[in-house]
Parts: structure tokens; C-alpha cells; sequence
């Protein structure tokens, strides 16, 4: 079959794939399979796993309330700052883990620029589920971010202007016209931000500490595992893996550009903003 | 073309490979050492390489653990120092290790606090209302940590257990924690960013570092003699100097 592209393409592409793929697979081999279940049904596991899906669901719900204005106005505001606004938000997505999370405790821990005042006021957000909801949304949000951002600098303003004419209001037309017209992509963009969130570990061990059922999501889970029974460390790490996977492929299933929409989502529209 | 893409491969593989055995030269002598042990040794590799020219001394520091699993897995190492006994077990058990580890140090834990001691913590029955982080008793502090508590005969209820005795001691500097156990080398490292309240029952839990020579070692002569300067009298005196107590 002759698909349009040049053969020696498919060298590198293999390599490539065969480097993502590989050390999945050299980690399911080293799963102890006969002890799968009872490794992975531990409480303390259970509490990791059930942490991680309730925070990261908290996360996306933030990052969906605050990332799709950020979207919109990084999209169509009309201002000089917006380069540099837009760079800033993207900073989490190539900061180390450990500096998101020393900026988050110069925020929000006991002496933090924030956080002073609100332990003043009673708020006490260190070593809480909520440092960990603001270190993974802190992280997510670029994901959700710059995938609306694409997704509407493609769509254009074109129904959006045509509903204007026919006399809707700015609100009438963000709600009926423009996110509705977004729908793939948020949901990409949120499915996006939940596997970041999911995954998040530097700066939640940083910022927000490390305990069972309250702090202690699966990736911390499996870092400290690690130390005590790698076998555990390498049966939750496939967890998480399965888990990640299940969500981004329901998504992106559903996501599949609808003709005539013109939309764009996921990874693709990353590019474009780039 | 795929003559091409070849020569471009074999270019960036050239290239990575030329760094990593560029360091793999005859008088190099590598130490895998705790990360507890770092500023001891870093100083002590001054008087070993003057002592001893044209050997380049190579360390990696890292959590016993990490560097007992490296060495299972085959990693080039001359040295190896331990910041456990049980650690230096699972090295021998692996077959690295043959010849017997010496003690060279031990570490006990101290109870350190924010500056200032906001709290005014003198002791470990002060810490009902205190912000008390501690390692998890998965890892060896936090094992040691239990043993202390128990010692004194005190419940801790944490807000966190850490991964590493590193992770609690910034928890405490930042004034993240009201206090947290780590080891008196950690405290002494800290300097003025922490309040130290010492531990009457701290020896419940006294911690062992062992040094031995890697089996397969290419260097054991220089790796015998930087051994025996560690557990010789300039190690002591540096080793005494971080905090660490005689074996």
C-alpha cells in the first residue's frame, strides 16, 4: 500500500516507538504477576489509588473553571502583554516538579506570601488534600490551556461574529456558540490535564507532604515502595499506567475531529500554538 | 537515504557514547557513598588524591538503597559505603561485596525544630500540638524514628511521612513543620536553620555505616586505601567534625 509517505521514514519512527513502548513492556514483564492482586489491594495502595482518581478529578474541574477563560482571553484579547502572559502560563509544563513545588510553598505553606494570612484566618493548606488539588492543578492547567487556546484560534470568530449580528449578547454567545464549538477539545484538553495531574509527584512531595489517605497519592505511593518493596513499586506503577491509558483513549476515542467543524484538539493543537 | 539516516544515528550515538566512557579511564576510583556521607567525603577526596597522584576520585551520591540496587544491577563501582547495616547485607547478598564490610560511623537521631522554636519544643512528649513531620517507616530514618518514639514511649502523629530525611529536614527549615526527626548530621549540616532539642533516648536507635571494597573492582589497591582513610584517623576526625560518632 502505497500510504503517501517515504519508506525510510518508517526507520526512525520504529526506533522512535520502540523506545516509548519497550520500557512499558519491560516493566509489565517485571510485574510478579501471581502476587498482582494482593500487591496492589493493600490499604495502603487502595488509600494511593482512590486519593490520586478523587484529587486529579478536583484538579481538572479547576483547571476547566480557570483554564477556559485563561484560553479565551490568551485567545482573543487584544494586548501587548499576552506573549509574555502566555509564556508564563506555559512555565509549569518545563519547570522541574521541585521548583513548581518551592514556588507553591512560597505561596501557599505556613510563611508563605499567601499562606501567612490565610493560617492567620484559619485556612491551614500545608500538608493537606488541597495542597495537593493546587500542586497538580498548577501542573495541569498549561495541558487544558494551550489546548482551548488552539482549538479556538482554528475554529476563528466567524459564528461567533454572525450570531453578534443577529443581536446575542457576549454571554449568549459564549454559551451557545463558542463552547459549544470548543466541546472536543475540552474534552481533550481536560482528559489532557487529568493524566498530568494523575502523575504529578515533585511538586506534591515538595509542597504538600506525604501521608496515607490524606497526602499520599499513587506516584508517592510508588516512590516509597520503591524503598521498601520494589515488587509493590513496579505492580502499582502498572496501575497507574493501565489507568492513564483507560482515560486518554476513552477521550480521545470520542474526540475524533468532527467534519465541518473545523476543530482541532489535543496534541495536534499544541503544536499549533507553537 | 538510509545511508543517511544511518551516519546520523551512528553521529548522535558516537556522540553519547564518547561522554560516558570518556570517565572510565585506569586511575579512576569510583565511590558509591550515602548521600549523608557527601561533605565527609568530598573533603576527605583532597587528601586522598594528593595523597595517591594520578587517581581521580569519582563519587555518586545517593540513598543506600538506590546505590545497593545499582550495584545489583551490574554498576561499575570500586567502593561502597553504606549508610546501614541492612543495606550493606543486601550488597553482600548480591554477590558485589566479598570482602567484610568495616563500621566506620554512627548516626543517631536528633529532634530538630523551626527557627526560633515557635513551639517551644524542649522534648518528644512536647509534640501533641506541633506540626511534626517524620520519614515514613518504610525508609531507614523513619524505622528508626518509631523505635525512638516507642523508646520514649510517645504516640507521634505526623502530617507527613517523607521519603527521605532530606525531605524532613526542609519540611522544618522552611517553617513548613513545627519539627521533625532527622539525623544529629543532618541537624549539624543545617547550621542555624533549625533548633536542635537532643534526645535522651535517641541511642534506642543508633545507626551503623559500613564500608567495603567492590568485589570486581579494577582499583581494589586504591580502593583498600581509600577505605582505610575513611576508617583511619583523618576519616575520624572528619567524620567526628559532620557529627558522626565512633563505630
Amino acid at each position: 500500500m502505497n500510504t503517501g509517505l517515504p519508506r525510510w521514514l518508517a526507520v526512525p519512527a520504529v526506533i522512535g516507538f520502540a523506545l516509548v513502548v519497550l520500557p512499558l513492556a519491560a516493566l509489565a514483564a517485571g510485574v510478579e504477576w501471581s502476587r498482582f492482586a494482593e500487591l496492589v489491594s493493600t490499604e495502603a495502595s487502595r488509600d494511593a489509588l482512590w486519593l490520586s482518581l478523587r484529587t486529579a478529578s478536583a484538579s481538572t474541574v479547576l483547571c476547566l473553571v480557570f483554564g477556559v477563560p485563561m484560553a479565551a482571553v490568551l485567545a482573543r484579547a487584544r494586548w501587548r502583554g499576552l506573549p509574555v502572559l502566555r509564556a508564563l502560563v506555559l512555565l509549569p509544563l518545563v519547570l522541574p516538579p521541585v521548583v513548581g513545588g518551592i514556588a507553591l510553598l512560597y505561596t501557599f505553606g505556613r510563611r508563605g506570601l499567601l499562606g501567612e494570612h490565610l493560617e492567620a484566618a484559619g485556612i491551614q493548606i500545608a500538608f493537606s488534600t488541597t495542597a495537593v488539588v493546587l500542586a497538580q492543578t498548577f501542573v495541569a492547567l498549561p495541558f487544558l490551556v494551550l489546548t482551548l487556546e488552539g482549538a479556538l484560534r482554528t475554529a476563528g470568530s466567524r459564528y461567533e461574529q454572525i450570531a453578534a449580528t443577529l443581536g446575542a449578547g457576549p454571554s449568549t454567545v459564549w454559551w451557545r456558540i463558542t463552547l459549544p464549538l470548543l466541546r472536543p477539545a475540552l474534552i481533550s484538553g481536560a482528559v489532557l490535564a487529568f493524566a498530568r495531574a494523575l502523575g504529578e509527584f515533585g511538586a506534591t512531595l515538595t509542597f504538600a507532604g506525604s501521608l496515607q489517605g490524606r497526602t499520599r497519592t499513587l506516584p508517592l505511593e510508588i516512590y516509597l515502595q520503591r524503598e521498601a518493596d520494589p515488587d509493590a513499586a513496579v505492580a502499582l506503577s502498572v496501575v497507574l499506567i493501565i489507568v492513564a491509558v483507560l482515560i486518554v483513549l476513552l477521550a480521545y476515542r470520542r474526540t475524533s475531529p468532527i467534519p465541518g467543524t473545523q476543530l482541532r484538539s489535543g496534541p495536534r493543537a499544541i503544536g499549533a500554538v507553537k | 537515504m538510509i545511508g543517511r539516516v544511518a551516519v546520523g544515528a551512528a553521529l548522535v550515538l558516537a556522540t553519547v557514547s564518547g561522554c560516558a566512557s570518556g570517565d572510565t579511564e585506569e586511575s579512576t576510583l569510583t565511590v558509591f557513598a550515602a548521600a549523608s556521607l557527601k561533605s565527609v567525603f568530598t573533603g576527605l577526596e583532597k587528601d586522598f588524591e594528593s595523597a595517591n597522584p594520578g587517581v581521580d576520585v569519582q563519587f555518586s551520591f545517593a540513598g543506600s538503597s538506590d546505590l545497593a540496587a545499582q550495584l545489583q544491577a551490574g554498576a561499575p563501582a570500586d567502593v561502597f559505603a553504606s549508610a546501614d547495616q541492612t543495606t550493606m547485607d543486601k550488597a553482600v547478598q548480591s554477590g558485589r561485596i566479598t570482602a567484610a564490610p568495616t563500621t566506620f560511623a554512627t548516626n543517631v537521631l536528633t529532634l530538630v525544630t523551626a527557627p526560633g522554636n515557635p513551639k517551644g519544643i524542649t522534648g518528644i512528649n512536647d509534640l501533641a500540638d506541633a506540626t511534626v513531620v517524620v520519614c515514613a517507616p518504610q525508609v531507614p530514618c523513619g524505622r528508626a524514628t518509631k523505635k525512638v518514639a516507642d523508646a520514649a514511649g510517645a504516640t507521634l502523629r505526623p502530617v507527613s511521612e517523607e521519603s527521605s530525611v532530606a525531605d524532613v529536614l526542609t519540611k522544618v527549615t522552611s517553617g513548613q513543620a513545627d519539627a521533625g526527626f532527622v539525623y544529629v548530621t543532618d541537624a549539624a549540616g543545617a547550621g542555624a536553620k533549625v533548633g536542635v532539642v537532643a534526645l535522651p533516648e535517641a541511642s534506642a536507635a543508633v545507626n551503623t555505616y559500613p564500608i567495603a571494597v567492590v568485589a570486581d573492582s579494577k582499583q581494589s589497591e586504591n580502593a583498600r586505601k581509600f577505605a582505610e582513610l575513611v576508617t583511619g584517623p583523618a576519616g575520624r576526625a572528619a567524620l567526628a567534625a559532620a557529627g558522626f560518632g565512633a563505630p
